[in-house]
């Protein structure tokens, strides 16, 4: 992962206008949002939101304190390094020309996706891993022709479950 | 006890230890209206709703309490906006009562409504909208909690009209917990000790003091190392008043228009030790250049306040009295004393620097707007609480009215709000009816919120307000001057109001000096009137705010007089 990205996840209470409150803070202060995931954690209470963003170190340290400082905000963890596991999906819809069908299959068996839907010119490819994973699958089905795809941000989760984020 | 909406609001009002609350009323909040005026609370009816934000603060600033205010939904709301914005830029704590459509109408574009919460989302420390008036209890109480601790700021609470007649059963709420929001107050004593042994190293320290220091009431403290230990005391806009004017350890202001020989002492000091401040751009000016060769010791209650703008050596977070009443434990507890030589060298140096360049102005034929400010320190002994208008007038009255006492000097100092002087005096009288209030403006911001001398004449308020009249808007024609060529684009008031006649409609005091020889007997009648008073000097208008630090350049770069 580049050294400048940083997957922020915070619980937050889960009202109306808390995301607003986040991003909010984000936009104001001029801090970058590469991707945001939010959704409803196992307490209805708590959502959870991963903001990967792009910062040197204390621009990084101003944004987790500027995020702490939110009411909001109850928990926050950096989980950048390889202490957590980061995962993202995608839905990508690609050309399935008769003699390109054997070699897109083959990358579906490869990257571990799955084919959701078949189409009689079209297959939907349902995909999932961690960034680097994404592009390289995207990359390698770019020249078959992607007809339109649907990337989730980054989700994250620490290894050890103990700790309470 | 069932209770409505409206009464739980004057019931936490009351045991929150509110007794005046500055408003507007309107459809919206009615109802509200309707409880308070059947409750015992003082209700302080202002002009314009940015009058009453900005009168609650006056009074919050000069009193250390919460300062409340009240208006309806819309534009009610909406003309809250920059008298919040310039709480929050101070730190001051507030509690915005904002009226709101019904709930069910919420959404619809409904006659005078607005998303208030999202339009104060940046500029509270927190805000609410209520959904159901079961939860009024909980979120007045997080509102006032949350508005004085930790950092203190203003805090929105917005509530529909339905929510203010409907019925619940009421509960007092004595304790008020949040698990995401614990300000730490306690220091943390390895980092104290960190900065106790730079204080021990330091050869020529320099201690620079904001508004955190009046906000946690360290004034005290403060003093207190700063004797202790032979440091000399520059400080923020914000922190006037936390050390006093008139010791001979005080430098006087910083930054852009701070004096010669602080701003010297802050590029030569090789310890800065800053408590309550946040390195705002007025004061650091090129920050690379701002004092480079120090460490620095960084003291304040919000962690974003620390590495935001400047790298320190050792952060301590914590409440700034807690942690200079620890720090001076130490000292004392260590033994700590001062190198006599090194230290006497650099306080030599910085007389040195005092005498190398004074605050200076040359008083001719024409009211030189720093003389009356001399004169009105002169003859309110330095007791006054000044508030001031932004410009101009403001500089002045920092650098020309010492303060001895914290919660003297009430400013707007982080967002510059014009119109905010006068309000604010509104306010302070109101926390003070007995002390004398002054409002030190400029012709055109008093302007802003001139309507509020009404609130003034109808309450008895005898506030004082001094126009320092130069006939421009002298701040920013002082940077057309300087900096763009003398091109005066809109700058010059080429009309204004006779402002005798204008205090006179109001059923307030009018008086005009125009000679120097004048300034002194009006000040003095103005003062001794006991009404409200509007007092006109009509001054030279070409007059600049120096020293001055140009935007941008190292606050060594001073252009002189």
């Amino acid at each position: 992962m580049n050294s400048n990205k940083h997957t922020l996840t915070m619980l937050v209470d889960n009202e109306p206008g808390v995301l607003s409150r986040v991003v909010g803070l984000f936009s104001g202060r001029g801090f970058n949002i590469d991707s945001l995931c939010v959704a409803e954690t196992l307490d209805p209470k708590v959502s959870r939101v991963t903001i990967v963003t792009q910062a040197n170190k204390p621009l990084l340290e101003q944004i987790e304190k500027q995020l702490r400082k939110l009411i909001n905000v109850v928990k926050l963890r950096d989980m950048s390094d390889d202490r957590a596991v980061r995962r993202e999906m995608a839905l990508i819809c690609v050309h399935a020309r008769p003699e390109n069908r054997d070699e897109i299959l083959r990358l579906v068996n490869l990257f571990r996706a799955k084919v959701i839907d078949v189409a009689s010119n079209y297959y939907t490819i349902e995909a999932s891993g961690d960034a680097d994973k994404m592009t390289a699958l995207i990359g390698l089905l770019k020249p078959m022709g992607i007809k339109k795809i649907a990337r989730t941000g980054t989700v994250a989760l620490y290894r050890e479950p103990k700790r309470g984020i | 006890m069932e209770l409505t909406g409206a009464q739980i609001l004057m019931t936490i009002l009351k045991e929150e230890g509110v007794d005046t609350i500055f408003g507007f009323p309107g459809g919206a909040v009615i109802d509200l209206y309707d409880e308070l005026i059947r409750s015992d609370l003082r209700h302080i009816l202002v002009r314009h709703e940015q009058g009453a934000v900005h009168a609650a603060d006056g009074y919050a600033r000069a009193s250390g309490k919460v300062g409340v205010c009240l208006v309806t939904s819309g534009p009610g709301a909406t003309n809250t906006v920059t008298g919040i914005a310039t709480a929050y830029m101070d730190s001051i704590p507030l509690v915005i009562i904002t009226g709101q459509v019904p709930t069910q109408l919420i959404g619809n574009d409904a006659f005078q409504e607005v998303d208030i919460v999202g339009i104060t989302r940046p500029c509270t420390k927190h805000n609410y909208l209520v959904n159901h008036v079961e939860d009024l209890p909980k979120i007045l109480k997080e509102a006032f909690h949350i508005a004085r601790s930790g950092r203190p700021g203003p805090v929105l609470v917005d509530i529909p009209k339905n929510i203010g007649v409907a019925k619940t059963d009421y509960q007092p709420i004595t304790e008020v917990k949040i698990k995401s929001y614990n300000p730490t107050y306690l220091p943390n004593t390895k980092q104290l000790k960190k900065a106790l042994n730079l204080l021990k190293a330091a050869q020529r320290p320099l201690i620079f003091s904001g508004g955190g220091v009046i906000l946690s009431k360290a004034s005290d403290e403060l003093a207190d190392l700063a004797h202790r230990l032979q440091i000399p005391v520059t400080s923020s806009l914000m922190g006037l008043g936390a050390f006093p004017g008139s010791d001979p350890l005080w430098l006087g202001m910083l930054g852009m228009h701070g004096t010669y020989r602080a701003n010297m002492a802050v590029s030569q000091c090789d310890l800065m030790i800053a408590v309550g401040v946040r390195f705002d751009d007025r004061v650091t000016g090129k920050t690379d250049c701002f004092a480079s060769g120090a460490r620095i010791i960084h003291i304040d209650i919000d962690p974003t306040s620390i590495r935001k703008n400047i790298p320190v050596t050792v952060p301590v977070v914590g409440d700034c009295r807690n942690s200079l009443t620890e720090l001076n434990r130490m000292i004392v507890e260590e033994g700590i004393q001062p190198d006599e030589t090194t230290r006497r060298e650099w306080l030599d140096q910085i007389v040195f620097w005092r005498d190398e360049h004074k605050l200076a102005y040359e008083q001719k034929e024409t009211i030189k707007p720093q003389f009356v400010i001399e004169k009105l320190y002169e003859l309110t002994r330095g007791e006054a609480i000044v508030t001031t208008e932004v410009g101009q007038n403001q500089m002045w009255a920092a650098q020309f009215y010492h303060f001895d006492r914290p919660q003297r000097f009430i400013t707007s100092g982080g967002l510059g709000t014009m119109g905010f002087g006068l309000p604010a005096a509104i306010g302070a009288q109101v926390a003070f009816p007995e002390k004398t209030v002054v409002d030190i403006a400029g012709d055109g911001s008093i302007q802003m919120n001139i309507q509020e001398m009404a609130t003034a004449v109808q309450y008895h308020l005898p506030v004082k307000v001094v126009i320092l009249n130069n006939r421009c808007l002298g701040m920013v024609r002082q940077w057309q001057e300087l900096f763009y060529d003398k091109r005066y684009a809109h700058t010059i008031l080429e009309h204004a109001p006779d402002f005798v006649k204008l205090a006179e409609a109001f059923g307030a005091r009018g008086l005009r000096a125009s000679r120097p020889e004048e300034v002194e007997a009006t000040l003095a009648e103005g003062l001794e009137t006991k009404g409200p008073v509007i007092m006109e000097f009509v001054v030279a208008s070409e007059e600049c705010v120096y020293p001055m630090v140009p935007a941008g350049k190292a606050i060594t770069d001073m252009l002189l007089v």
